[in-house]
């Protein structure tokens, strides 16, 4: 007994004496994604895109010889359980970098713990106010809410449109695009004659659109990613509405426009050119990026991608060229290659990031959608 | 436009009632035989939504609904034959923390299963944009396939409690066990099938919103709070005062986003949930005398 206990002794100290070794040859990064719970259609292809990404990466040899070690955290979208994974990796794993989280209320909640952890993040929610103002190690992957904004209004001003009902989510992505189109509503010269607030986990929408119906607007924005963006079309279309209804950048996935069947033709909305890799032309300088990704993805997966997905490819890719450029696997110094990084072509746009911008992308990274037979198409001018 | 405006968000309140109200049945048959609230009832709707959309990948939707209905049963006679048939006169407190268990374990595995996605069935009659349109007000056919699902539903089991030996059974097994197994009634199998039959009457339930709602692994907790809402403040016990019940909330709620924010929504169901636990716990249609005799 007592010699079995001695050899259990032993092969632990071999263990943690071994486990520092290995660590030496390889760069942990962590990623706190929603990849269950209400936000997991953005959690769940970003996980499976980062894991396939290192798969790729370390059987490439690795960055620059050493290889990736990917810790992800499943935080279901709740703030509290990111604010602590995020501690977690920062203080125990101490990972070089941090991908994440999903959504902009989780990433507000953890902007501060990276900041004073002076450890890399780079995000894959979409609110403005990741970003703005700016926080040292603080990055984001996804296109602006406030240029998402104001490429819906310069559509509308197109088709005419001035007079809007507003309908958002109660959660952290629905409240930054309520407040960015109520800010940028009056340069456009649009009225907000109506803006309403719903639960995330709503089951229908027909009480809320009967209000928008008897505010007699032109159009209906929503911004939201839950489910509810899906059952909102479906409400108004039901009630007769036949007004144009414009979504979000969160609309940007496939399974909503199944799920809303014919409700969702017509739906405008600005997205990434990922959902239309395809229509592009040759000369498009995302094109080979975003079709290689689709390719790898989908082979790999089954299944659509999304540009959820291709924020977290992004982030990984973002992550990926600063430490090649840099040469060396230091905090301080990638963090300035990304500061001063330019021309990065990702699924979301180009990406010029500089002290100023820790996004990098300007209103040209969206292109107007609109769906027609259950698919994306670019939306004719 | 008042009118109009008037009985569209009537309409809209119907649809919330008719959800509500099949959510909060399941939770009277149980709580009759056992006395217990089944927490996990939102699973079996959730279930029952899950489980008929991947039937209907190669069944017709009436036999994919069928068979979904069929296995949800199965599963709730399993779960109570696992986790509750052995305990010997467990507490209320102990019923009540081992149906949130089977809630939290039935969610994981589904979740295990069918993973994350938001998944639906096709609209019984009509597609996502049809309504019918009654003088300028709007109904989506699947608002009153529900309702008629719904009263079908109540009316079968009024049936079955009044007029079947095997519903008789179960009522005396809820008025009063230990007499009822003086009878020669068998107490644990009636609980069994009181499990058996709120899995498939959840089922069903989730398998006629689906598509108004959309189902996912998670559904089940939201819709279970709802239910559990209006089986309160119906009166415990009552599943025809359960739909009034859903009824009323239903249009509370419709009508409270005319003239409120629409932020205020939920808080107003939550508001009279409380309220009528404070005034009036035996429900608005329960027997105050009745109550009393209760444990819970």
């Amino acid at each position: 007994m007592k010699v079995l206990k001695l050899i259990a002794v032993a092969a632990c100290i071999l263990a943690l004496s071994v486990a520092p070794a290995m660590a030496a040859g390889t760069i942990k990064i962590g990623a706190i994604l929603a990849v269950t719970g209400p936000a997991s259609f953005l959690g769940a292809p970003e996980a499976k895109t980062l894991e396939m990404m290192v798969e790729d990466i370390n059987a490439k040899g690795g960055i620059d010889g050493k290889k990736v070690e990917l810790v992800i955290k499943d935080s279901g979208a709740s703030p509290e359980k990111a604010v602590s994974f995020a501690k977690q990796l920062i203080d125990e794993d101490k990972v070089f970098a941090i991908i994440g989280p999903s959504t902009s209320g989780e990433t507000m909640k953890i902007k501060d713990i990276a900041e004073q952890g002076k450890t890399i993040l780079l995000s894959c929610a979409a609110a403005e106010a990741i970003v703005n103002p700016v926080a040292k190690y603080v990055f984001k992957t996804p296109q602006k809410d406030s240029d998402a904004v104001i490429r819906i209004f310069q559509q509308m001003k197109k088709m005419g449109i001035t007079k809007i009902g507003v309908l958002s989510s109660n959660t952290g992505f629905g409240g930054a695009g309520k407040a960015q189109l109520e800010k940028l509503a009056p340069e456009h010269g649009i009225q907000i004659v109506l803006s309403e607030v719903y639960n995330s986990s709503a089951t229908d929408l027909t009480a809320e659109v009967t209000k928008i119906k008897a505010a007699n607007v032109q159009a209906i924005v929503n911004w939201s990613i839950e489910p509810a963006q899906a059952i909102v079309i479906k409400n108004a279309r039901q009630m007769g509405l036949t007004i144009p209804i414009f979504q979000s950048h969160g609309f940007g996935n496939i399974k909503y426009v199944q799920a809303a069947g014919a409700a969702a033709e017509g739906v405008i909305f600005p997205a990434g050119r990922l959902l239309v890799a395809d229509t592009l032309s040759d000369k498009n300088p995302q094109k080979k990026v975003l079709e290689s990704y689709k390719k790898e993805y989908e082979a790999k997966y089954k299944e659509d991608v999304s540009t959820f997905g291709g924020h977290a490819y992004d982030a990984m890719k973002i992550l990926q060229q600063a430490i090649m450029a840099t040469g060396v696997v230091d905090k301080e110094k990638v963090r300035t290659t990304i500061e001063n990084m330019k021309g990065l072509v990702g699924t979301a746009g180009i990406f010029n990031f500089s002290p100023t911008d820790h996004n990098g992308l300007d209103a040209n990274a969206f292109e107007m959608l609109t769906v027609k037979d259950g698919k994306f198409a670019v939306l004719e001018k | 436009m008042f009118l109009e405006l008037f009985f569209q968000y009537l309409v809209a309140g119907l649809t919330y009632g008719t959800i509500y109200a099949s959510v909060g049945i399941g939770f009277n048959i149980i709580y009759n035989t056992t006395g217990i609230i089944n927490f996990a009832q939102g699973e079996f709707v959730m279930l029952g939504g899950m489980t008929a959309v991947t039937l209907h990948a190669f069944l017709p939707l009436p036999l994919a609904i069928l068979g979904a209905v069929l296995i949800t049963m199965i599963i709730g006679g399993l779960i109570e034959v696992a986790f509750i048939r052995w305990l010997v006169k467990p507490s209320v407190l102990r019923m009540i923390v081992i149906t949130i268990g089977i809630s939290i374990l039935i969610r994981e595995g589904a979740l295990a299963v069918w993973g994350e996605g938001v998944r639906s069935l096709p609209y019984f009659t009509g597609n996502e944009v049809s309504a019918l349109s009654l003088g300028g007000v709007r109904v989506s056919p699947q608002v009153l396939w529900s309702i008629g699902v719904c009263t079908v539903i109540v009316v079968l089991l009024n049936l079955f409690f009044k007029f079947t030996m095997l519903g008789r059974e179960m009522r005396a097994c809820a008025a009063n066990r230990e007499a009822a197994a003086l009878c020669g009634i068998p107490t644990r199998n009636m609980v069994t099938f009181s499990f058996v039959l709120s899995a498939g009457i959840g089922a069903l339930a989730g398998c006629v919103v689906s598509p108004i709602t959309y189902t996912q692994y998670n559904v089940g907790t939201g819709l279970a709070i709802k239910g559990f809402t209006v089986a309160i403040l119906g009166g415990l016990g009552n599943s025809m005062a359960a739909v009034g019940a859903g009824f009323i909330l239903g249009i509370l709620e419709s009508f409270s986003i005319w003239v409120l924010p629409t932020a205020y929504k939920d808080a107003i169901s939550i508001a009279i949930l409380l309220a009528m636990l404070f005034i009036r716990p035996s429900g608005l249609f329960g027997n105050k005398e009745a109550m009393r005799l209760k444990d819970f």
